[in-house]
């Protein structure tokens, strides 16, 4: 007996994904809560608030200290049939567990010739302007889309963050879900008992516009949205683009977009170089050479390490540094 | 060596689980004798039988190699007694979790050897069904595979297949793992996590003296086994070239999983007696005159010589074990040359559960590749 909340509901994403995880514990038995801190204390970010009181300490397991060993034991309890979604604290964190993520998680089907699967999701918070210590901040999601194997998605805004954790608990294939950390807190209205809209795979129009494609996903969408409505006041109409799936990359609305507005501004807190912004630059001078008006211009993150939080607002891209590319874009 | 602890106090030498001496005879024990009062002779023979077949298997292996039919293999040599004891000691629900040396365990859970030389002569990464098998596929890095042990293991608990006394269903989960595994991370973190979750599972450490080049003392500053001591559950160290003793202890360790009773490390002493992989020299690293003292403790002459002298087999079955032996190596050998190889494009099959378009795109471009060859070739 659980207090599953029904209905239309006022959001916030850690909410939305808290609703997301209680259903998909409902409708499957085999589906496990496992990570440091995630029972009684609901975790750090309250993200599995309430699941261990509703679904008992088996089902939401508060692990020892060891990311090895969250993703470790997480393979194993899928092998056995259960189904793990795995809490990392922070980005920053998962690296302990990156060697059983990239050549355990990832590999397993393959390796066994389709005969094992691994349906394991690793939560993970990610990005800054949080004001926090060092490893708290961070945006590694190209070192894992960067591995096959691994499907790699991250929410936006509430809606996409309630649908998108359950259809990543019932894919077969593992997934790393990013979370973007800053945006927690935002609000949407979200209807708990409708069905999603888009398969997990797949990119969103987020706001349909003429004049140039703004490109991001995760925390960023919210900054581009808010270029785009400063860049309306100026007369200028910005298409943006809430990627969603990273691994794999669905890059037909991009595509669409680029030929009709020939200009590309692609961003992401994440470093620049080899970045997803990079793939998303050589596959769209691939598919759209001759409509582009312009070469894709990246706003990133720069190439250091992330920074203390006194100076990160000037690392991370922001309203006036998209808003900046757009103009590069219109300046060839 | 006398080992200090951070006390100071020097702990008494580790006894050795032994039930069967170098030489065949058959040492007497109030603990292990009940563990293994059911074993008849027909067992023992069962037993010398996998140990004979699984050295064959490895010994052919290394020739095939040699040949370059494969492109490398992992040498069990002289681990037969602790893979075939501690084997032994399974039940069919019980499950298995291997590095990429327990090539006689394989046998034991009904893993045809031909598809373990198509994993080393680079066909596939592991073609036997695991689920039916209870045998897992093959883990290279090293460790990694006690944490999924652990993890499964945390899955049958969950499955409330513990502790019921019901045999067919109650069931445990055994890590096979090295001493140079030991040092990992991984390894570490199984043992906590089986710990503190009294996880049915059972961590089999064959210490064979060596891992590649470096000696146990490269690895640790007290015996493997009592290292268990201090993650909170029982450790036992056990003639690793004693098939009986392997058998009798793991039993026990099983069971006590079985029971609900949680993890034991079972430290099989025993000694590498090829080299780590057919890469490998170990004439660089190590003295012969080691060698040749371990081969006096040899896994295989002792369980023959306890037969012969407690009229367990005749001639004629040593005649006709090796007659299998024979048998089985010239269908290895014939099975190995006759693996085809993957087709190029296979590489694409199972990276997800259904392809992405990106990977379909991607088919499509190697097969245009390819074919693009056969087009020329044919003009």
């Amino acid at each position: 007996m659980t207090d599953q909340p029904t209905g239309v509901q006022k959001l916030n994403i850690i909410k939305a994904i808290n609703a997301g995880l209680r259903r998909s514990m409902e409708n499957d038995a085999k589906v496990l809560v496992m990570g440091e801190d995630v029972g009684k204390l609901g975790g750090v970010f309250r993200v599995t608030d309430g699941l261990q009181k509703d679904f008992g300490e088996d089902r939401v397991i508060d692990t020892p200290l060891a990311e090895s060993g969250i993703i470790g034991t997480a393979v194993g309890l899928a092998l056995r049939g259960y189904r793990p979604v795995c809490e990392i604290q922070f980005d920053g964190f998962v690296f302990p567990g990156y060697d059983q993520i990239v050549s355990q998680v990832a590999k397993m089907h393959f390796r066994s010739g389709g005969r094992l699967r691994l349906p394991i999701v690793i939560r993970i918070p990610y990005g800054g302007s949080i004001g926090a210590v060092e490893h708290h901040s961070e945006s590694p999601e190209a070192t894992f889309a960067h591995i096959p194997g691994l499907k790699v998605v991250t929410c936006s805004n509430p809606l996409d963050a309630y649908w998108m954790i359950q259809q990543a608990i019932r894919l077969d294939d593992p997934v790393v879900f990013f979370e973007p950390k800053r945006r927690y807190y935002e609000k949407a209205e979200v209807d708990l008992d409708g069905e999603p809209d888009l398969p997990l795979e797949s990119a969103r129009v987020a706001l349909p516009g003429t004049d140039a494609t703004v490109a991001a996903y995760g925390p960023m969408v919210k900054t581009c949205l808010d270029a785009a409505a400063a860049a309306a006041d100026d007369g200028r109409s910005l298409e943006v683009i809430d990627l969603r799936s990273l691994s794999p990359l669905d890059l037909r609305a991009v595509y669409d977009s680029v030929r009709r507005t020939g200009r590309l501004v692609m961003v992401h807190e994440a470093h620049r170089t080899l970045g997803v912004g990079a793939e998303v630059a050589a596959r769209v001078t691939e598919q759209c050479f001759y409509s582009l008006e312009a070469p894709v211009q990246r706003v990133t993150g720069y190439d250091t390490p992330y920074p203390p939080a006194r100076v990160e607002e000037e690392y991370l891209p922001d309203l006036d540094r998209v808003l900046d590319a757009v103009d590069r874009t219109f300046a060839y | 060596m006398t080992v200090e602890t951070a006390a100071g106090d020097t702990p008494p030498e580790p006894e050795l689980v032994q039930l069967l001496t170098p030489e065949g005879q058959r040492v007497p024990s109030e603990h292990y004798d009940p563990l293994i009062a059911d074993i008849t002779g027909d067992d023992v023979r069962s037993m010398y039988r996998d140990l004979v077949l699984g050295r064959r298997v490895d010994s052919e292996a290394v020739a095939l190699q040699r040949q370059g039919e494969l492109g490398l293999w992992a040498s069990l040599l002289g681990q037969e007694a602790a893979q075939v004891g501690s084997a032994r000691a399974l039940r069919p629900q019980d499950h298995v979790f291997p590095t990429y040396r327990e090539h006689a365990v394989a046998l034991c859970r009904g893993v045809d050897p031909v598809k373990l030389l198509a994993l080393f002569r680079g066909v596939d990464q592991g073609s036997w069904d695991a689920v039916e098998t209870h045998f897992h596929l093959y883990t290279i890095v090293i460790g990694a595979q006690t944490l999924h042990a652990t993890g499964y293991a945390m899955g049958i608990q969950r499955d409330g297949a513990i502790g019921t006394g019901d045999p067919d269903r109650d069931a445990a989960v055994i890590a096979y793992f090295g001493d140079g595994a030991t040092s990992q991370g991984d390894v570490n973190e199984a043992f906590i996590w089986a710990s503190v979750t009294n996880a049915p599972v059972v961590f089999f450490c064959q210490n064979n003296q060596w891992a590649i080049s470096e000696p146990l003392e490269r690895q640790t500053r007290v015996p493997l086994y009592r290292r268990a001591a201090g993650f909170g559950f029982p450790g036992v160290r056990v003639d690793g070239n004693d098939v009986l003793a392997c058998l009798a202890v793991t039993r026990e360790a099983l069971q006590r999983a079985r029971d609900g009773e949680g993890p034991t490390l079972v430290e099989a002493f025993t000694y590498r007696m090829g080299a780590h992989t057919t890469t490998d020299d170990p004439t660089r690293y190590r003295l012969n005159a080691e060698l040749e003292h371990w081969k006096l403790k040899d896994p295989i002459e002792r369980v023959k010589a306890f037969m012969v002298r407690g009229d367990l087999a005749d001639q004629a079955f040593f005649d006709g074990v090796e007659e299998e032996a024979d048998e089985l190596a010239v269908h290895l050998r014939a099975a190995c040359r006759a693996l085809p190889d993957p087709t190029p494009t296979s590489i694409f099959d199972h990276v997800y559960v259904e392809p992405t378009p990106d990977l379909v795109a991607q088919r499509e471009s190697m097969t245009a590749h390819l074919d693009s060859f056969e087009e020329e070739a044919a003009r």
